[in-house]
């Protein structure tokens, strides 16, 4: 047996050696994982394409399901999250430009910065902390309990059974909660500017809509797709992962909500730069 | 269909690596067709890593493992869903989906393998809980269940497609003696109800010498004997005499290796 403890903890790396060695293994189990999330993105897919014909259906039921438990129940908590960063926005904008005596002028930074970047890295990073543990954590219990084993014995593929109904239920779901998102994020905005500067509500949302063009909220919805498939699959390599026993699923939680939100936040900068260009 | 001549399950030379670690050595094994085989043997022994090649849920090394006649190592994947409906499996902890009812649970293979309407199916559902004496218990979930109740609902779920293989894991593990003397009258009625082959993998001995016709010890991936009750009753060999007197192992201890284990690694 090859590894010793030393190379495998960084604390202990003596040598420098030993730490060009800690580097590649790191690597390689990272170019691993990211070739078995790829692996499982594609089965997932070919099993909603597919399914049907390979008696391996996805069942509508089972989609609408995880809709409603990933996307409908998670509409409190993002509503309140927004809300409260376009009432924030609203605040720093204000500040902002007061000192250039534009605060008027808040409105439309309030609507470009929520439709093109607030509303879908909030929207994904509360979904992320809801679903991702979500999904890990079950998908772990139910490999440690042999409930995947026995799924299939019976014939169901885990993949299908699992994952497919999530992924497509998050694809539907995000982009909506991220348009309702944008709404609350601009209602808080606009409550404020009530507030503040006495601005009418229809003003605010007149000017806003003046301003936005259909790019910059189709930009908000393609970035919210692509979080959805990075939250399904994180949590699902990391269920499968789980080895043995609460302590690996308790691991393998954290991590998958650790790595979704890392990985949400690396994307969006990805795609807004792309967007932008 | 399959022949009554076929065994219902023929493995030959089959090796099972976990890692380098090699786990079974070429074992050879056949069980007939209504026969029930016990695989007994201690922790360790590679019983539990045997059973998961019968299920096709590990991938052999090398060697076949023939399922009435066909060998699912080569079968495509819609063979092998096929020959699934022909195949029931009890899991250690029962392995019941923790998400559903009990009634949901036994209808899971149903729905999946059939395309009988709502009613059928859970008329079904209740007459294999019938037959494990939890009629009455359909909408409980896992969770509300008792040990011996879990089990006798995974063997309801196990058999809800009528199959013609049937595999235990450990069925008596964490069961109260009675518990376990009526969990194996039910593996007995139903051999001699529905005709199966069953596959026991247990190291209880009382339960095995109860309800095999046949039992095939194994010990560090090795086959030590297959044979009826009364020859591992009888044999002389001295793994299976620990065995069967629950002795520890006296084994010969090797002062180099001894040395060379303690002392590996250290620089």
């Amino acid at each position: 047996m090859l590894p010793s403890v030393a190379i495998l903890q960084p604390s202990l790396v003596r040598t420098p050696l030993a730490a060009v060695d800690w580097v590649g293994r790191q690597t390689a189990k990272f170019g691993d994982e990211v070739g078995y999330a790829s692996a499982l993105l594609f089965e997932s897919l070919y099993w909603l394409l597919l399914g049907y014909w390979r008696n391996q259906p996805v069942r509508v039921s089972a989609i609408f399901k995880e809709a409603v438990e990933v996307g409908v129940r998670a509409i409190p908590i993002v509503c309140i999250a927004c809300f409260a960063t376009g009432t924030m926005l609203a605040m720093q904008g204000i500040h902002t430009l007061r000192q250039f005596g534009a605060d008027s002028q808040v409105v439309v930074g309030i609507a470009y910065s929520v439709s093109r970047e607030f509303a879908p890295l909030i929207t994904g990073i509360f979904v992320a902390g809801r679903s991702g543990s979500a999904v890990a954590a079950r998908i772990g219990t139910m490999t440690v309990s042999q409930e995947i084993d026995a799924l299939r014995v019976i014939g169901v593929n885990p993949v299908r059974y699992l994952v497919a109904p999530l992924l497509i239920a998050l694809m539907f779901t995000m982009p909506c909660l991220t348009v309702l998102a944008n709404l609350v994020a601009m209602l808080g905005g606009a409550l404020y500017c009530l507030a503040a500067l006495g601005m009418p509500l229809e003003v605010f949302f007149d000017r806003s809509f003046a301003a936005l063009t259909t790019s910059d909220l189709l930009g908000g919805i393609y970035k919210s797709i692509a979080f959805a498939m990075l939250i399904a699959i994180i949590g699902a390599v990391n269920g499968f992962q789980v080895k043995s026993g609460a302590e690996g699923v308790g691991r393998a939680t954290t991590r998958s909500v650790v790595l979704c939100i890392v990985s949400i936040i690396l994307a969006d900068m990805l795609v807004t730069g792309f967007l932008s260009r | 269909m399959v022949s009554p001549d076929t065994p219902a399950i023929e493995i030959s030379k089959l090796v099972s690596h976990y890692g380098d670690r090699k786990i079974l050595h070429e074992i050879d094994m056949t069980v007939a067709q209504g026969e029930i085989m016990v695989i007994m043997g201690g922790s360790g022994s590679g019983k539990s890593t045997l059973l998961r090649h019968f299920l096709g849920l590990n991938r052999p090394t090398s060697g076949s493992v023939k399922l009435l006649g066909q060998d699912i190592t080569r079968i495509s994947a819609q063979e092998m869903f096929v020959l699934r409906r022909q195949m029931g499996v009890s899991f250690q902890g029962g392995a019941l989906f923790n998400s559903m009812s009990v009634a949901e649970n036994v209808a899971l293979p149903l729905r999946e393998h059939t395309k009988l309407d709502e009613n059928t199916i859970q008329i079904m559902a209740r007459m294999k809980l019938e037959v494990v004496n939890l009629n009455g218990f359909e909408d409980l979930m896992p969770s509300e269940l008792s040990g011996g109740m879990l089990k006798r609902a995974a063997l309801a779920r196990a058999i809800a497609l009528d199959p013609r293989l049937l595999f235990f894991d450990e069925p008596s593990a964490g069961l109260d003696p009675v518990a376990s003397v009526e969990l194996d009258e039910l593996i007995l009625n139903l051999q001699e109800a529905m005709g199966m082959s069953i596959v026991v993998v247990t190291h209880e001995l009382e339960s095995a010498f109860k309800i095999a016709d046949r039992i095939t010890v194994l010990d560090q991936g090795h086959i030590l004997l297959t044979g009826t009750v009364a020859e591992v009753r009888g044999s002389d060999h001295p793994r299976i005499v620990s065995l069967l007197q629950r002795q520890p192992r006296h084994d010969e201890v090797d002062g180099d290796a001894y040395l060379q284990r303690l002392t590996r690694e250290l620089t």
